[in-house]
Protein backbone atom coordinates (compact mmCIF):
# COMPACT_ATOMS: atom_id res chain seq x y z
CA UNK A 1 0.00 0.00 0.00
CA UNK A 2 1.42 3.32 -1.01
CA UNK A 3 0.59 6.63 0.67
CA UNK A 4 1.55 10.27 0.32
CA UNK A 5 1.56 12.53 2.83
CA UNK A 6 -1.15 15.75 2.07
CA UNK A 7 -0.77 17.14 5.22
CA UNK A 8 0.85 17.05 8.91
CA UNK A 9 -0.03 19.36 11.37
CA UNK A 10 1.91 22.03 10.78
CA UNK A 11 0.51 22.72 7.29
CA UNK A 12 -2.98 21.79 8.41
CA UNK A 13 -2.23 24.60 11.42
CA UNK A 14 -1.24 26.91 8.48
CA UNK A 15 -3.74 25.95 5.99
CA UNK A 16 -6.71 26.34 8.55
CA UNK A 17 -5.23 29.59 9.35
CA UNK A 18 -5.30 31.01 6.05
CA UNK A 19 -9.34 29.89 5.48
CA UNK A 20 -10.33 31.67 8.02
CA UNK A 21 -8.75 34.69 6.72
CA UNK A 22 -9.94 34.55 3.80
CA UNK A 23 -13.42 33.59 5.61
CA UNK A 24 -13.29 37.18 7.62
CA UNK A 25 -12.74 38.62 4.66
CA UNK A 26 -16.61 37.49 3.13
CA UNK A 27 -18.36 37.07 6.62
CA UNK A 28 -16.79 40.05 8.79
CA UNK A 29 -17.23 39.25 12.06
CA UNK A 30 -19.89 36.78 11.80
CA UNK A 31 -22.47 38.05 13.05
CA UNK A 32 -24.79 37.33 10.56
CA UNK A 33 -23.04 34.21 9.90
CA UNK A 34 -23.33 30.97 11.38
CA UNK A 35 -20.96 27.18 10.79
CA UNK A 36 -21.91 24.16 10.49
CA UNK A 37 -19.42 20.98 10.29
CA UNK A 38 -20.82 17.48 8.25
CA UNK A 39 -20.73 14.72 10.51
CA UNK A 40 -18.99 12.47 11.00
CA UNK A 41 -15.20 14.14 10.40
CA UNK A 42 -16.20 17.87 9.48
CA UNK A 43 -17.08 18.56 12.97
CA UNK A 44 -13.55 18.39 13.91
CA UNK A 45 -12.60 20.97 11.11
CA UNK A 46 -15.63 22.86 11.99
CA UNK A 47 -14.63 23.21 15.72
CA UNK A 48 -10.60 24.15 14.55
CA UNK A 49 -11.89 26.83 12.18
CA UNK A 50 -14.22 27.48 15.63
CA UNK A 51 -11.25 28.31 17.45
CA UNK A 52 -9.32 29.95 15.17
CA UNK A 53 -12.15 32.45 14.33
CA UNK A 54 -12.55 33.20 18.15
CA UNK A 55 -8.80 33.69 18.74
CA UNK A 56 -8.74 36.07 16.07
CA UNK A 57 -12.48 38.20 16.48
CA UNK A 58 -12.24 37.80 19.95
CA UNK A 59 -16.18 36.77 20.07
CA UNK A 60 -18.14 33.49 20.49
CA UNK A 61 -18.79 31.99 16.89
CA UNK A 62 -22.10 29.66 16.33
CA UNK A 63 -20.92 26.42 15.33
CA UNK A 64 -23.51 23.46 14.76
CA UNK A 65 -22.84 20.02 13.34
CA UNK A 66 -25.21 18.34 10.67
CA UNK A 67 -25.48 14.49 9.82
CA UNK A 68 -26.92 14.24 6.08
CA UNK A 69 -27.27 10.11 6.99
CA UNK A 70 -31.18 10.28 6.36
CA UNK A 71 -30.70 12.39 3.19
CA UNK A 72 -28.62 10.71 1.35
CA UNK A 73 -29.37 9.45 -2.04
CA UNK A 74 -27.83 5.82 -1.84
CA UNK A 75 -30.27 4.46 0.94
CA UNK A 76 -31.37 1.09 -0.08
CA UNK A 77 -28.35 0.67 -2.66
CA UNK A 78 -25.80 -0.48 -0.44
CA UNK A 79 -26.20 -3.69 1.83
CA UNK A 80 -26.84 -1.75 4.61
CA UNK A 81 -28.10 1.64 6.41
CA UNK A 82 -25.69 4.25 7.45
CA UNK A 83 -25.42 4.64 11.07
CA UNK A 84 -26.87 8.11 11.82
CA UNK A 85 -24.75 10.78 13.93
CA UNK A 86 -25.54 13.27 15.89
CA UNK A 87 -27.31 16.45 14.75
CA UNK A 88 -26.70 19.29 16.94
CA UNK A 89 -28.30 23.00 15.43
CA UNK A 90 -28.97 24.89 18.56
CA UNK A 91 -30.00 27.93 16.80
CA UNK A 92 -31.92 29.15 13.54
CA UNK A 93 -30.49 29.66 9.98
CA UNK A 94 -33.05 31.25 8.89
CA UNK A 95 -31.50 34.25 7.02
CA UNK A 96 -28.60 33.43 8.18
CA UNK A 97 -25.22 33.33 6.02
CA UNK A 98 -23.82 29.37 6.67
CA UNK A 99 -20.96 27.74 6.00
CA UNK A 100 -20.45 24.09 5.64
CA UNK A 101 -17.34 22.49 6.59
CA UNK A 102 -16.61 19.23 5.96
CA UNK A 103 -12.72 17.30 5.26
CA UNK A 104 -13.10 16.22 2.12
CA UNK A 105 -15.25 16.81 -0.90
CA UNK A 106 -15.36 13.89 -3.29
CA UNK A 107 -18.32 12.98 -5.53
CA UNK A 108 -20.34 15.59 -4.41
CA UNK A 109 -23.25 13.92 -2.93
CA UNK A 110 -22.50 14.26 0.94
CA UNK A 111 -22.90 18.00 0.39
CA UNK A 112 -26.33 17.78 -1.67
CA UNK A 113 -27.59 15.74 1.03
CA UNK A 114 -26.14 18.50 3.80
CA UNK A 115 -27.94 21.32 1.70
CA UNK A 116 -31.21 19.30 1.88
CA UNK A 117 -30.97 18.71 5.58
CA UNK A 118 -29.47 22.50 5.71
CA UNK A 119 -33.02 23.61 4.76
CA UNK A 120 -34.96 21.06 7.54
CA UNK A 121 -34.05 24.02 9.90
CA UNK A 122 -34.64 27.12 7.97
CA UNK A 123 -33.54 29.19 4.69
CA UNK A 124 -30.33 30.35 4.49
CA UNK A 125 -29.34 34.10 3.32
CA UNK A 126 -26.74 32.25 1.59
CA UNK A 127 -24.47 28.95 1.93
CA UNK A 128 -20.93 28.69 1.28
CA UNK A 129 -18.38 25.22 1.27
CA UNK A 130 -15.51 25.11 2.82
CA UNK A 131 -13.34 21.81 2.49
CA UNK A 132 -9.34 20.64 3.49
CA UNK A 133 -9.31 18.51 0.24
CA UNK A 134 -10.71 18.72 -2.77
CA UNK A 135 -10.60 15.90 -5.15
CA UNK A 136 -10.47 17.21 -8.33
CA UNK A 137 -12.35 15.91 -11.38
CA UNK A 138 -14.50 13.52 -9.50
CA UNK A 139 -17.54 15.45 -8.93
CA UNK A 140 -20.99 12.93 -9.84
CA UNK A 141 -22.92 16.56 -9.36
CA UNK A 142 -22.67 19.64 -9.86
CA UNK A 143 -21.09 20.97 -6.58
CA UNK A 144 -17.88 23.14 -5.98
CA UNK A 145 -16.48 24.57 -2.63
CA UNK A 146 -15.84 28.23 -2.23
CA UNK A 147 -13.17 27.71 0.12
CA UNK A 148 -10.04 25.00 -0.37
CA UNK A 149 -7.06 24.15 2.10
CA UNK A 150 -5.71 21.97 -0.67
CA UNK A 151 -6.86 20.94 -4.27
CA UNK A 152 -5.93 17.07 -5.63
CA UNK A 153 -5.78 15.45 -8.35
CA UNK A 154 -6.98 11.41 -7.73
CA UNK A 155 -7.61 8.76 -9.22
CA UNK A 156 -11.46 6.74 -8.12
CA UNK A 157 -9.70 4.04 -6.57
CA UNK A 158 -7.14 5.89 -4.28
CA UNK A 159 -8.58 6.92 -0.80
CA UNK A 160 -7.69 9.95 1.38
CA UNK A 161 -6.83 8.92 4.83
CA UNK A 162 -7.99 11.52 7.61
CA UNK A 163 -6.24 11.27 10.70
CA UNK A 164 -7.12 14.08 13.44
CA UNK A 165 -6.00 14.16 17.32
CA UNK A 166 -9.58 14.21 17.95
CA UNK A 167 -10.16 10.81 16.78
CA UNK A 168 -7.32 9.80 18.93
CA UNK A 169 -4.35 9.73 17.25
CA UNK A 170 -0.82 11.12 18.16
CA UNK A 171 -1.01 13.77 15.72
CA UNK A 172 -2.31 15.30 12.69
CA UNK A 173 -1.72 13.60 9.12
CA UNK A 174 -3.92 13.27 6.06
CA UNK A 175 -2.90 10.85 4.05
CA UNK A 176 -3.84 9.78 0.20
CA UNK A 177 -3.62 6.34 -0.36
CA UNK A 178 -3.24 3.98 -3.29
CA UNK A 179 -5.49 0.96 -2.40
CA UNK A 180 -4.41 -2.45 -3.24
CA UNK A 181 -5.34 -3.76 -6.82
CA UNK B 1 -23.18 -3.33 14.48
CA UNK B 2 -25.30 -1.37 12.11
CA UNK B 3 -27.77 -3.53 10.75
CA UNK B 4 -31.00 -5.67 12.26
CA UNK B 5 -30.19 -9.56 11.67
CA UNK B 6 -33.65 -10.08 10.11
CA UNK B 7 -36.14 -8.45 7.57
CA UNK B 8 -38.44 -8.82 9.38
CA UNK B 9 -39.67 -7.73 12.70
CA UNK B 10 -41.98 -10.06 14.44
CA UNK B 11 -41.32 -10.22 18.09
CA UNK B 12 -38.93 -8.85 20.73
CA UNK B 13 -37.83 -12.22 21.31
CA UNK B 14 -35.39 -13.10 18.73
CA UNK B 15 -33.96 -9.82 18.74
CA UNK B 16 -30.46 -9.60 20.53
CA UNK B 17 -29.87 -6.62 23.19
CA UNK B 18 -26.92 -5.41 20.41
CA UNK B 19 -30.35 -4.81 17.92
CA UNK B 20 -32.65 -3.07 20.34
CA UNK B 21 -29.18 -0.85 20.90
CA UNK B 22 -29.03 0.06 17.45
CA UNK B 23 -33.08 0.74 17.49
CA UNK B 24 -32.64 2.82 20.51
CA UNK B 25 -29.53 4.98 18.58
CA UNK B 26 -31.41 5.36 15.49
CA UNK B 27 -34.67 6.51 16.91
CA UNK B 28 -32.55 8.90 19.24
CA UNK B 29 -31.68 10.45 16.00
CA UNK B 30 -35.24 10.31 14.79
CA UNK B 31 -36.41 11.97 18.33
CA UNK B 32 -34.02 14.80 17.03
CA UNK B 33 -36.11 15.35 13.60
CA UNK B 34 -39.19 15.25 14.94
CA UNK B 35 -38.00 18.39 17.95
CA UNK B 36 -37.17 20.61 14.00
CA UNK B 37 -38.74 22.86 12.59
CA UNK B 38 -39.56 20.54 9.32
CA UNK B 39 -40.17 17.40 10.79
CA UNK B 40 -40.06 15.50 7.26
CA UNK B 41 -36.70 13.27 5.85
CA UNK B 42 -36.87 11.49 2.51
CA UNK B 43 -35.18 8.31 3.46
CA UNK B 44 -37.96 6.01 2.82
CA UNK B 45 -38.96 7.68 -0.66
CA UNK B 46 -39.10 4.76 -3.14
CA UNK B 47 -41.07 2.70 -0.53
CA UNK B 48 -44.46 1.87 -0.28
CA UNK B 49 -45.61 0.81 3.06
CA UNK B 50 -49.38 -0.86 3.57
CA UNK B 51 -50.64 -1.03 6.93
CA UNK B 52 -52.80 -3.68 7.03
CA UNK B 53 -55.05 -4.09 10.40
CA UNK B 54 -57.70 -6.98 10.63
CA UNK B 55 -57.87 -5.65 14.57
CA UNK B 56 -58.67 -1.65 16.01
CA UNK B 57 -56.39 0.47 16.54
CA UNK B 58 -55.74 3.90 16.77
CA UNK B 59 -52.71 4.92 18.65
CA UNK B 60 -50.46 2.13 16.91
CA UNK B 61 -51.77 2.80 13.27
CA UNK B 62 -51.20 6.59 13.67
CA UNK B 63 -48.33 6.35 14.99
CA UNK B 64 -46.85 3.76 12.58
CA UNK B 65 -48.83 5.77 9.53
CA UNK B 66 -47.23 9.23 11.22
CA UNK B 67 -44.03 7.41 11.03
CA UNK B 68 -44.14 6.17 7.28
CA UNK B 69 -45.29 9.60 6.24
CA UNK B 70 -42.25 11.38 8.07
CA UNK B 71 -39.36 9.39 6.61
CA UNK B 72 -41.62 10.17 3.02
CA UNK B 73 -43.05 6.69 2.46
CA UNK B 74 -46.30 6.51 0.00
CA UNK B 75 -48.40 5.01 2.68
CA UNK B 76 -51.86 2.80 2.31
CA UNK B 77 -54.17 1.60 4.80
CA UNK B 78 -56.65 -1.19 5.19
CA UNK B 79 -58.46 -2.32 7.65
CA UNK B 80 -60.33 -5.48 7.83
CA UNK B 81 -63.57 -4.01 8.40
CA UNK B 82 -65.49 -3.15 5.48
CA UNK B 83 -63.00 -5.36 3.19
CA UNK B 84 -62.89 -8.77 1.14
CA UNK B 85 -62.06 -10.36 4.37
CA UNK B 86 -65.47 -9.84 5.12
CA UNK B 87 -66.41 -11.86 2.35
CA UNK B 88 -64.10 -14.90 3.18
CA UNK B 89 -61.20 -14.22 1.56
CA UNK B 90 -57.93 -15.59 3.15
CA UNK B 91 -55.55 -13.82 5.01
CA UNK B 92 -52.47 -15.02 2.26
CA UNK B 93 -54.87 -13.88 -0.39
CA UNK B 94 -55.49 -10.40 0.74
CA UNK B 95 -51.55 -9.72 1.34
CA UNK B 96 -50.85 -11.24 -1.75
CA UNK B 97 -53.49 -8.62 -3.75
CA UNK B 98 -52.02 -5.98 -1.51
CA UNK B 99 -48.52 -7.18 -2.51
CA UNK B 100 -49.54 -7.67 -5.93
CA UNK B 101 -50.05 -3.36 -6.31
CA UNK B 102 -45.36 -3.35 -5.22
CA UNK B 103 -45.82 -2.75 -1.88
CA UNK B 104 -42.51 -3.08 0.05
CA UNK B 105 -43.20 -3.54 3.41
CA UNK B 106 -46.70 -4.31 5.11
CA UNK B 107 -47.15 -3.85 9.17
CA UNK B 108 -49.67 -5.88 10.62
CA UNK B 109 -51.95 -6.38 13.12
CA UNK B 110 -54.16 -9.46 13.59
CA UNK B 111 -56.11 -11.20 15.88
CA UNK B 112 -54.34 -14.61 15.81
CA UNK B 113 -51.03 -15.44 17.35
CA UNK B 114 -48.44 -15.96 14.64
CA UNK B 115 -50.51 -14.41 12.03
CA UNK B 116 -47.23 -12.45 11.03
CA UNK B 117 -44.63 -15.18 11.27
CA UNK B 118 -47.12 -16.97 8.84
CA UNK B 119 -46.86 -14.27 6.49
CA UNK B 120 -43.56 -13.67 6.28
CA UNK B 121 -42.64 -17.70 5.14
CA UNK B 122 -45.27 -16.76 2.31
CA UNK B 123 -44.31 -13.29 1.05
CA UNK B 124 -40.78 -11.03 -0.06
CA UNK B 125 -41.84 -7.58 1.99
CA UNK B 126 -40.56 -7.21 5.29
CA UNK B 127 -43.05 -7.30 7.58
CA UNK B 128 -43.82 -5.51 10.95
CA UNK B 129 -45.39 -6.94 13.42
CA UNK B 130 -48.01 -4.36 14.97
CA UNK B 131 -49.47 -6.76 17.53
CA UNK B 132 -50.41 -10.53 17.18
CA UNK B 133 -53.28 -11.67 19.79
CA UNK B 134 -52.15 -12.09 22.84
CA UNK B 135 -48.69 -12.70 21.43
CA UNK B 136 -46.05 -9.97 20.83
CA UNK B 137 -46.66 -6.22 20.39
CA UNK B 138 -42.75 -5.55 19.65
CA UNK B 139 -42.88 -1.84 19.00
CA UNK B 140 -44.71 -1.09 22.08
CA UNK B 141 -41.90 -3.44 24.13
CA UNK B 142 -39.51 -0.92 22.38
CA UNK B 143 -41.04 2.16 22.97
CA UNK B 144 -41.91 1.88 26.65
CA UNK B 145 -38.00 0.42 27.05
CA UNK B 146 -36.85 3.29 25.27
CA UNK B 147 -38.80 5.31 27.80
CA UNK B 148 -37.60 4.13 30.45
CA UNK B 149 -34.44 4.25 29.22
CA UNK B 150 -35.11 8.27 28.75
CA UNK B 151 -36.51 8.85 31.76
CA UNK B 152 -34.04 7.07 33.83
CA UNK B 153 -31.12 6.88 31.88
CA UNK B 154 -30.60 2.82 31.66
CA UNK B 155 -32.87 0.27 31.75
CA UNK B 156 -29.91 -2.36 32.87
CA UNK B 157 -30.71 -2.84 36.78
CA UNK B 158 -33.88 -1.11 36.77
CA UNK B 159 -36.81 -2.94 38.41
CA UNK B 160 -40.17 -3.19 36.47
CA UNK B 161 -43.77 -4.33 37.43
CA UNK B 162 -46.13 -4.91 34.85
CA UNK B 163 -49.43 -4.36 36.38
CA UNK B 164 -52.66 -6.07 35.50
CA UNK B 165 -54.03 -8.03 32.92
CA UNK B 166 -51.19 -10.25 31.93
CA UNK B 167 -53.12 -13.23 30.28
CA UNK B 168 -54.53 -11.38 27.72
CA UNK B 169 -51.62 -8.73 26.98
CA UNK B 170 -49.28 -8.90 24.24
CA UNK B 171 -47.57 -5.75 25.26
CA UNK B 172 -46.82 -7.98 28.94
CA UNK B 173 -44.60 -10.73 26.40
CA UNK B 174 -42.71 -8.35 24.57
CA UNK B 175 -41.76 -6.26 26.94
CA UNK B 176 -40.88 -8.99 29.71
CA UNK B 177 -38.47 -10.39 26.86
CA UNK B 178 -37.04 -6.66 26.11
CA UNK B 179 -36.90 -5.52 29.34
CA UNK B 180 -34.96 -9.08 30.72
CA UNK B 181 -32.41 -8.39 27.46
CA UNK B 182 -31.67 -5.09 28.90
CA UNK B 183 -30.90 -6.26 31.87
CA UNK B 184 -33.88 -4.76 34.26
CA UNK B 185 -35.73 -7.16 36.35
CA UNK B 186 -38.87 -7.91 35.66
CA UNK B 187 -42.33 -8.77 38.30
CA UNK B 188 -45.62 -9.27 36.94
CA UNK B 189 -49.02 -7.90 39.31
CA UNK B 190 -52.51 -8.37 38.76
CA UNK B 191 -55.20 -11.06 40.01
CA UNK B 192 -54.22 -14.83 40.36
CA UNK B 193 -56.95 -15.06 37.36
CA UNK B 194 -55.21 -12.71 34.77
CA UNK B 195 -51.93 -14.43 35.35
CA UNK B 196 -50.91 -16.91 32.85
CA UNK B 197 -50.11 -20.17 34.81
CA UNK B 198 -46.58 -20.42 34.25
CA UNK B 199 -45.68 -17.01 34.05
CA UNK B 200 -42.73 -17.80 36.76
CA UNK B 201 -41.03 -19.81 33.97
CA UNK B 202 -40.07 -16.53 32.23
CA UNK B 203 -38.13 -15.82 34.97
CA UNK B 204 -40.25 -12.94 36.25
CA UNK B 205 -41.57 -12.53 39.69
CA UNK B 206 -45.24 -13.18 40.47
CA UNK B 207 -47.09 -10.60 43.09
CA UNK B 208 -50.73 -10.85 43.77
CA UNK B 209 -50.44 -7.72 46.16
CA UNK B 210 -50.21 -4.44 44.63
CA UNK B 211 -48.44 -2.55 47.49
CA UNK B 212 -45.44 -4.79 47.51
CA UNK B 213 -45.47 -4.54 43.87
CA UNK B 214 -45.37 -1.27 44.26
CA UNK B 215 -42.81 -0.99 46.75
CA UNK B 216 -40.41 -3.25 45.04
CA UNK B 217 -40.19 -1.71 41.22
CA UNK B 218 -38.56 1.40 40.11
CA UNK B 219 -40.71 1.52 37.20
CA UNK B 220 -44.76 0.62 36.97
CA UNK B 221 -46.34 -0.04 33.41
CA UNK B 222 -49.76 -0.29 34.32
CA UNK B 223 -51.73 -1.79 31.56
CA UNK B 224 -55.54 -2.04 30.40
CA UNK B 225 -57.87 -4.55 31.23
CA UNK B 226 -58.53 -6.08 27.98
CA UNK B 227 -62.59 -6.66 28.17
CA UNK B 228 -63.22 -7.29 24.57
CA UNK B 229 -60.90 -10.33 24.86
CA UNK B 230 -61.94 -11.79 28.20
CA UNK B 231 -64.25 -14.58 26.78
CA UNK B 232 -65.07 -15.32 30.64
CA UNK B 233 -65.17 -13.41 34.08
CA UNK B 234 -61.55 -13.12 35.67
CA UNK B 235 -62.86 -10.83 38.59
CA UNK B 236 -66.13 -9.99 39.84
CA UNK B 237 -66.62 -6.12 38.84
CA UNK B 238 -64.51 -3.44 37.38
CA UNK B 239 -65.08 -1.55 41.32
CA UNK B 240 -63.72 -4.09 43.09
CA UNK B 241 -60.28 -4.43 40.39
CA UNK B 242 -59.76 -1.16 40.76
CA UNK B 243 -60.55 -1.39 44.60
CA UNK B 244 -57.72 -4.04 44.85
CA UNK B 245 -55.43 -2.97 41.29
CA UNK B 246 -55.95 0.33 40.90
CA UNK B 247 -53.40 2.98 41.31
CA UNK B 248 -54.29 5.72 42.77
CA UNK B 249 -52.66 8.98 43.94
CA UNK B 250 -52.97 8.31 47.68
CA UNK B 251 -51.23 4.97 47.06
CA UNK B 252 -48.51 6.23 45.70
CA UNK B 253 -47.93 8.75 47.81
CA UNK B 254 -47.60 6.61 50.96
CA UNK B 255 -44.52 4.91 49.27
CA UNK B 256 -41.70 6.00 50.50
CA UNK B 257 -40.04 6.60 46.94
CA UNK B 258 -41.07 7.73 43.59
CA UNK B 259 -41.78 5.65 40.82
CA UNK B 260 -42.73 6.13 37.38
CA UNK B 261 -45.70 5.44 35.60
CA UNK B 262 -46.22 4.13 32.08
CA UNK B 263 -49.46 2.86 30.46
CA UNK B 264 -49.48 1.44 26.72
CA UNK B 265 -52.89 3.26 25.95
CA UNK B 266 -55.80 3.15 25.58
CA UNK B 267 -56.36 4.37 29.09
CA UNK B 268 -59.68 3.28 31.42
CA UNK B 269 -59.30 6.22 33.58
CA UNK B 270 -60.49 5.14 37.26
CA UNK B 271 -60.29 2.06 36.45
CA UNK B 272 -56.23 0.37 36.52
CA UNK B 273 -55.19 4.26 36.80
CA UNK B 274 -56.85 7.34 38.28
CA UNK B 275 -57.00 10.73 36.35
CA UNK B 276 -54.39 12.28 39.16
CA UNK B 277 -51.60 9.45 38.70
CA UNK B 278 -52.02 9.18 34.98
CA UNK B 279 -51.84 13.33 34.51
CA UNK B 280 -49.05 13.86 37.25
CA UNK B 281 -45.19 14.21 37.07
CA UNK B 282 -44.64 10.40 37.92
CA UNK B 283 -46.82 9.37 34.70
CA UNK B 284 -44.66 9.59 31.27
CA UNK B 285 -47.68 8.27 28.82
CA UNK B 286 -47.14 11.13 26.90
CA UNK B 287 -43.82 10.93 26.77
CA UNK B 288 -44.59 6.89 25.48
CA UNK B 289 -46.60 7.90 22.66
CA UNK B 290 -43.78 10.87 21.32
CA UNK B 291 -41.29 8.32 21.09
CA UNK B 292 -43.47 5.69 19.53
CA UNK B 293 -43.21 7.55 16.45
CA UNK B 294 -39.61 7.30 16.82
CA UNK B 295 -39.01 3.93 17.43
CA UNK B 296 -41.50 3.12 14.77
CA UNK B 297 -39.18 5.35 12.36
CA UNK B 298 -36.13 3.73 13.38
CA UNK B 299 -37.52 0.41 12.67
CA UNK B 300 -38.91 1.20 9.19
CA UNK B 301 -35.52 3.22 8.46
CA UNK B 302 -33.63 -0.42 9.64
CA UNK B 303 -35.50 -2.91 8.00
CA UNK B 304 -35.81 -0.61 4.75
CA UNK B 305 -32.09 -0.22 4.47
CA UNK B 306 -31.41 -4.23 4.82
CA UNK B 307 -31.30 -4.73 0.96
CA UNK B 308 -30.20 -8.11 0.09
Amino acid sequence: MQKRLLFNSKLLQITISRLCQHLIENHGDFSDSVILGLQPRGIYLAERVRKELESILGKPIQVGYLDTTFHRDDFRRRDHPLTPYETKVPFLIENKRVVLIDDVLFTGRSVRAALDAMTTFGRPTKVELLVLIDRMYSRDIPVEANYVGRRVNTMKSQRVLVELQEQGTEEDNIWLINEPE
Amino acid sequence: MSQLKTKHLLGIKNLDPEEIELIFETADNFKDVLNRPIKKVPSLRDVTVANVFFENSTRTKLSFELAEKRLSADVINFSSSGSSVKKGETLLDTVNNILAMKVDMVVMRHSSPGAPHFLSKHIDANIINAGDGTHEHPTQALLDTFSIRERTGDVAGKKVVIVGDILHSRVALSNIFALQKLGAEVMVCGPATLLPKHIGSLGVKVELDIRKALEWCDVANVLRIQLERQKMRYFPSLREYSLYYGINKQLLDSLDKEIVIMHPGPINRGVEITSDVADSEHSIILDQVENGVAIRMAVLYLLAGNVE
